[in-house]
């Protein structure tokens, strides 16, 4: 794993679970000194030795970037995905000896804003956990709306309420509270940026309500948290490296790649940032793109696929790499 | 042991020199014997020991004259220094950078001691002790930004990434080869490049920007650039044409050796962490030719590429009126011998 970004020497230094979905790690640096600073919304990649498999997962810091000391990360059990949560869940313990990538950021903040108007959903809370401790520490103007199923799954909604008190809206799916999200764009004061993290068709909703009633693009800022979906299994010829792998069932096509000893750039793992953009060679079968990198017109091209997120159902596939 | 700071001057009667230790070190930028623009980016690490790059922030013997000369532009005209109001974080992570690369590089000139908050820097040749808090600007004279970039060689270009791109946002520039922060400050990354000629049409821009937009933290890049300037003029900016802009005039076949210089800027890209612009420090290296031609290999090879250089590319460095004088005052260096791959000296 050469590219990317460079590595960490982490050790777990504290596990707690926060909810009946949530579990909540805490990581230093094994030789004792700071961790580099980030600024909020940066992730971290967290790279999983589970047996003889390696998952890569990125999880966005959610610890103030005031305090190096630490870097913490939630993450939400996942049940039926491809099994990076229920290894964290289970088998990462303190003491544990973990490798995280520097951070990155792919959804910061726009530090012109004179207000910053956040709306998370669900696990989508994390990166605003801290945006809103960075803003507080140079007493930035943020107001905080943050839906949640119930109030037991609403997680860190107590500390948010506690630190941040009245900036904080919570809405609760069980109590049927929605965000007036018409409202709440229209009376937004000149200068507001948006920032949405939540699932895919949150962050759908709120851009295209958003564009219909006059944002302009450049202030609506989003990032998707969608981890690869497990699928059929398929094989692909990396014709590059001169070599023909199996994708597994929950593996993705990107770790299928690298544990084929070949390295692809990447940084978000998530079909964002277009590092790993790989150029398909030939092909008989059906894509399923789930990338949000590549135009529509690039999906239906079959020319260009996202091996972090996107797989393949088919006879044959030839990528170069 | 440390450095022997020189006594110089970049203007007036212009007595900045390169010592021969000096010469050697020199980042001469051609690694064949022609040039043609290219994306020349490569990881920024340590280089060898005696090299330009044996620190990733270099302080050479020209560092107390150049914060003198730093000083006289700023007193002059104060807009070559400009943060819009958004960059102040950037400027904090620029300190952080700039002060920790020189006590690291050079710890019998540079001294940084943090207490949390409460930081202590001492700079040995400028004589400055200062104890402020990280983060409170009112605990500086100036702001974050002007405070380091006053103790530190080069110019420094603060880029703020959003929506794609890169903007031009904030900056220290008076060391610069004919371009101002005046007029590009607020311009995003096409807008300021878009004077630069052949460039955009091979699509350099765009994949220059697509990996600046990707540098990550703990992992900066470079680049070399160069350019040609008459006598050893740092401050070669568009607001002080008037002043340089005619010496180029001044080049005789017998002043070739004295008056004309090679400018080399090392550029480098860094990730800033809390702000997560990107900081460009533009490094200029000056050598005349005289001194330039101790090295046979160098005197070869300029020769070669002020030559065969590109009509438009000559027009935009600024090198028409004189080339000819130069070509002709080099060719008597050049035997026509094969010169050696990569750029050192032989």
């Amino acid at each position: 794993m050469s590219t990317g970004t460079t590595k960490l020497d982490v050790v777990v230094s504290d596990v707690v679970p926060v909810n009946d979905l949530v579990t909540r790690f805490h990581f230093r640096r094994r030789d004792g000194e700071l961790l580099p600073t980030f600024s909020g919304g940066a992730h971290v990649v967290v790279e999983m030795r589970d047996g003889e498999r390696t998952r890569l997962n990125p999880y966005s810091l959610m610890g103030s970037p005031l305090d190096t000391r630490e870097y913490t990360i939630s993450v939400r059990r996942d049940d039926v995905g491809r099994g990076g949560s229920l290894f964290m869940h289970r088998s990462v313990k303190p003491g544990m000896e973990m490798v995280v990538s520097y951070p990155v950021n792919l959804f910061s903040l726009d530090l012109r804003a004179k207000k910053h108007l956040m709306l998370a959903g669900g696990i989508g809370i994390t990166p605003f956990m801290a945006q809103t401790a960075q803003l507080a520490a140079e007493g930035g103007n943020f107001e905080l709306h943050y839906t949640c199923r119930t109030a037991s799954l609403g997680t860190y909604a107590d500390v948010l309420r506690e630190r941040y008190n009245r900036r904080i809206r919570l809405y609760h799916d069980d109590r049927e509270e929605r965000i007036e999200l018409d409202r709440l764009l229209s009376t937004q004061p000149l200068g507001t940026h948006l920032y949405v993290c939540g699932p895919a068709g949150m962050i759908d909703w709120v851009r295209d309500r958003a564009a219909a009633l006059g944002w302009p693009p450049e202030t609506v800022h989003f990032e998707h948290f969608a981890a690869p979906q497990p699928g059929l299994p398929f094989d692909v010829t990396l014709a590059v490296s001169g070599k023909t792998i199996r994708v597994d069932e929950q593996q993705s096509l990107l770790e299928a790649i690298e544990a084929a000893g070949v390295d692809p750039p990447y940084l978000c793992r998530g079909g964002v940032c277009g590092q790993c953009e790989t150029n398909v060679i030939s092909s008989d079968g059906k894509f399923i793109h789930n990338d949000h990198w590549l135009s529509e017109e690039e999906h239906r091209s079959g020319c260009k696929i996202m091996p972090c997120v996107s797989r393949f159902e088919g006879r044959s596939l030839v990528l170069e790499r | 042991m440390g450095i022997t700071f020189r006594k110089e001057t970049f203007r007036d009667d212009f007595t900045f020199k390169n010592s021969p230790e000096h010469i050697k070190r020199f980042p001469f930028p051609f690694h064949e014997d022609a040039y043609m623009y290219a994306v020349n980016i490569e990881p920024h690490v340590v280089g060898p020991k005696g090299s330009v790059l044996e620190n990733l922030i270099d302080v050479d013997e020209h560092y107390v004259a150049e914060m003198q000369d730093r000083a006289l532009v700023l007193a002059e005209d104060p807009l070559r220094c400009q943060s819009l109001p958004h960059m102040t974080l950037a400027g904090w992570d620029l300190l952080e950078l700039l002060m920790e690369q020189q006590a690291l590089g050079y710890p019998e000139h540079f001294t940084l001691t943090r207490d949390g908050d409460r930081w202590r820097w001492i700079n040995r040749p400028l004589g400055i002790d200062d104890t402020f808090t990280f983060g409170d600007t009112s605990t500086l004279p100036y702001g974050p930004m002007e405070y380091i970039t006053r103790q530190s060689q080069g110019d420094f270009c603060i880029l703020d990434q959003r929506d794609g791109n890169l903007w031009m946002d904030a900056g220290m520039v008076t060391t610069q080869a004919d371009w101002s922060l005046d007029f590009d400050i607020g311009m995003n990354f096409f807008e300021w490049h878009a004077p630069v000629p052949l460039a955009h049409e091979k699509g350099i821009f765009v994949r220059a920007l697509k990996f600046l937009t990707n540098i990550q933290q703990g992992k900066p890049a470079r680049r070399l650039n160069w350019t040609m300037t008459i006598n050893p003029r740092l401050d070669t900016s568009p607001e002080n044409y008037h002043k340089w802009g005619p010496d180029r005039a001044t080049v005789t076949p017998e002043n070739v050796g004295d008056k004309v210089h090679l400018r080399v800027e090392l550029q480098s890209f860094w990730r800033l962490p809390r702000s997560n612009g990107i900081v460009f420090p533009i490094r200029c290296y000056l050598i005349k030719m005289d001194e330039l031609v101790t090295q046979p290999k160098w005197a070869r090879r300029l020769h070669r590429v002020i030559r065969d250089l590109p009509d438009e590319l000559a027009n935009y460095k600024g090198l028409t009126r004189y080339r000819l004088a130069l070509v002709e005052w080099l060719a008597k260096l050049d035997d026509g011998s094969a010169t050696s791959p990569g750029f050192g000296p032989d």
